[in-house]
């Protein structure tokens, strides 16, 4: 078996095709770094791919990207013929929770760190890795939240517009949300539906919420979940006759450009950034760890900053190539 | 074996499931929330629940109309969906590009007719078993479609493109002028020419159809493209709702809602007699019920069982086991003594098969031929 498992890590090394630079570069003093990422799903995933690039050529990093078009045997070849050709250290993207611990062991026993980034792994050993890198989705919707509850005063009949049902990302942002609405008894989640985190599906909840809620009256404003939503709600406000933006508040997740720019033309309010960096804190604790030995904490938390629309228009520029 | 006949006095029991099953979802949404058929006008443009069902339910209708046609042929077309994102990814990247309305509008036509046209030759030339032939551009058609759009949601301002989601004619929204506009030009082409018939002809009996003189190449080839094209302008009109081409999103699972809405509608999966009203029908009960559900305040843990519960409740009265039990006065079944069997496995399976009267394939191919 372990045999088997050889040639088909040098035959991955070799169909990936690097000409064998891998081993020398690895062994001069520029680090080695072999990402495997999970594809291009969404604008963010290509935003995240486009700033790991950019972060590693700011700090001198050789940067080797794998993309796994969303299929874990993909990403599990991809962190083999990493291990194969010995590099410094290997990210991953994880497509799954579950089913890494056999191909960490590996990288391990080659003594190469593995960072995870942007998702958590579910495993009994710890060890496999030496820290993730992710976002705290539950902090992005208290983020949310408090802003919206400081904006009104604490007084907002809310209407929110939950991602996909069952994904991690939708469990957690309604949690932080409801954690602030639990302690501002003058907020209320009116209505609460899946908009799937699509524009369309976004759109169409919105209509209904306004419909059922007295043409819109009784909203104060719209909690989504990520922005694709917000997006599609707006332009349902907008076809009721109603300004998103001062008629109905509009807060959500992510920080793609597209907020920004509904922000710019005053329609929507606030969005919590879901950093597209992830890779910039991971090369930092691996060059400290490099250095001196120093092991960075299991859990390396991203910040989750609030962007209202004065900033807006300066951000929608700044951000408009990334994605 | 003029259209008339079909839909007249036999005609009215046989829907009797599918007027039923959408009275009851409209009544159920509005005991659910009383205001369902309040209408106004907003913007010019009528404004309310029940004109969100008819506007919401235009995508799956126009899949509908096209897929009605593909499974009146014995075939399934699923790449529907796949074919909605194309087309809507060429909108919304030409009009990016700067490109003026009218190309626009013909390039994602022509590139829906295209992915229908290449079904058709799989099928109708290749023999490819149609699940499998449209299979292929079910996931390839998605994989293009992120080609065009670089995987990214590629959004646009043009209002002339934005009009064909959110305009209106006459204040009746865009997107269900142009089903109603689609319906009939399909319901012509298909009722007012031999075209049907030749269609259920095939569906009924490729070979001897063929042997009939019934040129079943170029009347799948048609049917495959006349799908793909309505795919397209479903894909339009969603991509023109959102002023955006979700490539990763649009048009995802709707090949299935399609089907369904078909199925509902009564059409049979073994081919042969069609409905395309009826499929219409289908595709607005399954909007009714979705509207219904983000009216009514349910957790969205409930939607799909809620959904799954009232679709096997009308798929159950359709049964043609079922409907044996039920005493119905003046059932076709009764009165229409049926010497000619064609496969004598059929009636049970066949929910067409109850309405079948007199007018059936076995007097339309000499016809048809001719």
């Amino acid at each position: 078996m372990s045999r088997n498992r050889l040639i088909s890590a040098a035959m991955a090394a070799l169909f990936i095709g690097f000409g064998g630079s891998g081993a020398a570069d690895a062994a001069g003093d520029k680090l080695v770094v072999g990402f495997s990422q999970i594809g291009s799903e969404s604008g963010w995933r290509a935003a995240e791919t486009k700033t790991a690039k950019a972060e590693a050529e700011k700090r001198g990093i050789d940067l080797k990207i794998s993309d796994a078009q969303q299929k874990q045997e993909n990403q599990i070849k991809a962190v083999r013929s990493f291990v194969a050709q010995g590099v410094d250290a290997i990210f991953i993207a994880p497509v799954v929770a579950t089913g890494w611990d056999s191909v960490l062991k590996e990288a391990k026993e080659a003594k190469i760190p593995v960072v995870l980034l942007d998702r958590q792994i579910e495993t009994k050993d710890p060890s496999l890795y030496m820290t993730a890198v992710t976002s705290d989705t539950v902090h992005e919707g208290r983020v949310a939240g408090e802003w919206l509850a400081k904006q009104t005063g604490g007084k907002c009949p809310v209407v929110e517009l939950q991602g996909t049902v069952g994904s991690s990302p939708a469990i957690n942002r309604k949690k932080g949300f409801d954690e602030v609405v639990a302690k501002n008894p003058g907020m209320k989640i009116i209505r609460t539906q899946s908009g799937d985190f699509t524009r369309a599906k976004g759109k169409e909840v919105m209509e209904s919420f306004i419909k059922a809620e007295n043409g819109g009256k009784g909203i104060c404003a719209v909690y989504a979940h990520n922005d694709d939503m917000a997006v599609g709600a707006i332009q349902a406000i907008k076809e009721a006759g109603l300004k998103p933006g001062k008629d109905i508040l509009v807060v959500s997740i992510d920080g793609v450009p597209d907020i920004f720019k509904a922000m710019a033309e005053g329609e929507a309010n606030a969005t919590v950034e879901l950093t597209p960096n992830m890779a910039g804190p991971a090369y930092d604790a691996l060059i400290a760890y490099k250095k001196d030995g120093k092991e960075p904490p299991k859990w390396i938390q991203t910040q989750s900053a609030l962007f209202t629309p004065d900033t807006a228009k300066a951000e929608y520029e700044r951000r408009k190539d990334a994605y | 074996m003029t259209p008339p006949a079909r839909t007249s006095a036999a005609g009215i029991p046989r829907a009797l499931p599918q007027y039923g099953a959408l009275v009851a979802v409209l009544l159920a949404n509005w005991l659910l929330f009383p205001d369902f058929f309040t209408i106004r006008l907003q913007d010019g443009r009528l404004f309310g629940s029940l004109i969100d069902v008819l506007n919401r339910g235009a995508p799956v209708a126009l899949l509908a109309i096209g897929m009605t046609m593909v499974i009146a042929t014995r075939g399934v077309d699923l790449s529907v969906g796949a074919v909605m994102a194309i087309s809507g990814a060429v909108a919304a990247t030409m009009t990016g590009a700067g490109w003026g309305l009218a190309p626009v509008l013909a390039t994602s036509l022509a590139a829906g007719l295209l992915c229908g046209l290449w079904n058709g030759l799989l099928v109708a030339v290749l023999r490819i078993q149609p699940i499998i032939a449209t299979l292929i551009l079910m996931v390839a058609g998605r994989g293009i479609a992120q080609l065009i759009t670089e995987g990214q949601i590629v959004t646009f301002t043009s209002p002339g493109l934005a009009a064909v989601g959110s305009g209106s004619v006459l204040t009746v929204p865009m997107p269900v002028a142009i089903t109603v506009a689609v319906l009939a030009v399909t319901g012509l082409l298909v009722r007012r020419t031999a075209l049907g018939l030749m269609i259920e002809a095939v569906g009924v009996n490729r070979l001897s159809s063929a042997g009939a003189g019934v040129n079943t190449p170029v009347v799948l080839v048609a049917v495959y493209a006349w799908c793909g094209l309505c795919a397209a302008v479903a894909g339009l009109i969603v991509t023109a709702d959102i002023r955006g081409a979700d490539a990763n999103n649009a048009g995802l699972w709707l090949e299935l809602d399609a089907i369904l809405a078909v199925v509902v509608g009564g059409t049979s999966l073994l081919g042969g007699r069609f409905g395309l009203v009826l499929s219409l029908v289908g595709a607005l009960i399954i909007q009714a019920m979705n509207t219904g559900i983000l009216l009514s305040g349910f957790k969205p843990e409930f939607n799909l069982i809620v959904k799954a519960v009232v679709l096997m409740i009308v798929l159950l009265l359709q049964s043609p086991a079922l409907t044996l039990f039920l005493p119905r006065p003046g059932s076709p079944r009764s009165g229409s003594p049926h010497p000619r069997t064609p496969r004598p496995a059929e009636p049970p399976v066949k929910s067409g098969s109850v309405k079948s009267g007199g007018v059936k394939s076995g007097g339309i191919k000499p016809g048809a031929g001719a």
